[in-house]
């Protein structure tokens, strides 16, 4: 998902691990300050800030089509969507913050290609229609694993989904809207279409991690109510809402094994290409150089600007000092 | 990398005649930008008519592990609640 493959580690079993696991198992929400186990502290400050990065690193391939927008709505929706992505981060990074590491140390995980984010971003932007199919699919995708996510353990956290969910609907609608258009138009956009389709349809399935029987840290992760889900059920989840919607539209869902199963009442559907996933993870995606590229070079030209706030702020303080 | 800028706590007043709430934080280098930001961070959907900005630092809060211990005492006196009080239902409304 936006956090892909986030290490957990094996839990202690000391009286007070104990102690944390029953709080877990009635329900009551971890806050700041209050004890947690190392790795449970570790798990979410990895998961959190996977997440963050993901958000800012999203904005990306949305904004390579903000100065091509079709028309002035459609810029200012995208404007306001990638706008969305930004706060959405900035809102995690602070969820992150609360458990003891600083803004500064991710922004560095982030530029110095250390942390990860997640694997879809690293896929090219190539058509208008790819703005249909980002908002639709991905942000599809993720509404469908941030939902559960606002029942998360950690208060911080599960406060930040909550306002990430409000906004997210928004950009999944604008999304179906600008394929719908598409699918309305003329032939070669209803083409157009479905090419951002058959290119983001596997990558999508992919945002929910590795099969169960490979996802090794899902577990624990369960245990401490970090996650609620596993990730085969959501991606099932995302096939059976997806599928009737892609119908609707008049497009092919690129999967020759996908088909309807009467006694499941789901989508039986094909195996995503795991050997691509793991690639782009790795950070041999077609884009992963671009995005670090392109994030490193936001951070180094605005250099000038935060030292002239700091310097601006410094001064004021100094001149209250001295009032 | 440059010095961080400190935190700022925000409180938005949703409405008129609502308290300010605690709805997130954001860093900004002064009292001004962090409340720039946070009216673009926190209120892009109409979700204020007012803004408060407190640096984090300058909060102060009790332990949570003293919890037990501070909220306590209230426990055991139910008599400022009320229903604690049995009124005859023939002395009417009170």
């Amino acid at each position: 998902m936006y956090a892909q493959l986030v290490e957990t580690g094996a839990a202690e079993t000391s009286e007070k691990d104990r102690e944390f696991q029953e709080k877990i198992d009635r329900g009551v929400r971890i806050e700041a300050n209050d004890w947690m186990p190392e790795g449970y502290r570790k798990t979410l400050i990895r998961q959190i800030s996977q997440h963050a990065h993901s958000e800012i690193v999203g904005q990306l391939p949305e904004g390579n089509w903000i100065t091509r927008a079709p028309s002035l709505q459609r810029k200012a929706i995208l404007l306001a969507k990638v706008q969305d992505e930004a706060g959405h981060g900035l809102y995690l990074y602070c969820a992150a913050e609360t458990l003891g590491i600083s803004r500064d140390e991710m922004t560095e995980q982030l530029l110095s290609g250390k942390a990860k984010y997640s694997s879809i971003f690293n896929y090219p932007t190539l058509t208008w229609a790819d703005m249909g199919a980002v908002g639709w699919l991905v942000d599809g995708a993720a509404i469908m694993n941030q939902v559960p996510l606002q029942r998360c353990s950690y208060g911080p956290y599960s406060r930040a989904m909550i306002r990430v969910c409000k906004e997210e609907s928004f950009h999944q609608r604008q999304g179906f809207d600008v394929m719908r258009q598409l699918c309305e138009g003329t032939e070669e956009q209803k083409a157009m279409a479905q090419d951002a389709l058959n290119r983001w349809w596997w990558p999508s399935l992919m945002m929910f991690g590795p099969s169960d029987k490979d996802s090794v840290h899902s577990e624990q992760s369960m245990r401490w109510g970090i996650k609620q889900n596993t990730n085969d059920e959501l991606r099932q989840k995302f096939v059976d809402q997806t599928v009737p919607q892609a119908e609707w539209l008049g497009l092919t869902v690129p999967d020759p094994e996908l088909k309807w199963n009467e006694e499941t009442g789901c989508y039986d559907f094909g195996e995503p290409d795991w050997s691509e996933f793991f690639e782009v993870i790795k950070g041999n995606g077609p884009c992963n150089k671009d995005r670090l590229a392109a994030r490193n070079k936001a951070w180094d030209d605005g250099a000038w600007y935060r030292d002239g706030l700091t310097a601006h702020a410094d001064k004021q303080n100094q001149q209250i000092a001295a009032e | 990398m440059s010095k961080e800028w400190p935190l700022w706590e925000i409180f938005i007043r949703g409405q008129h005649g609502l308290s300010h709430r605690h709805v997130g934080s954001l860093h900004a280098p002064d009292s001004e930008m962090a409340l720039k930001n946070a009216r673009d961070v926190y209120t892009r959907r109409n979700e204020g008519v007012s803004i408060w900005v407190v640096e984090s630092a300058k909060i102060a809060a009790f332990d949570p592990d003293t919890a037990e211990h501070n909220f306590a005492a209230p426990k055991s006196k139910v008599y400022r609640h009320p229903t604690f009080f049995e009124i005859p239902e023939d002395v009417g409304a009170m």
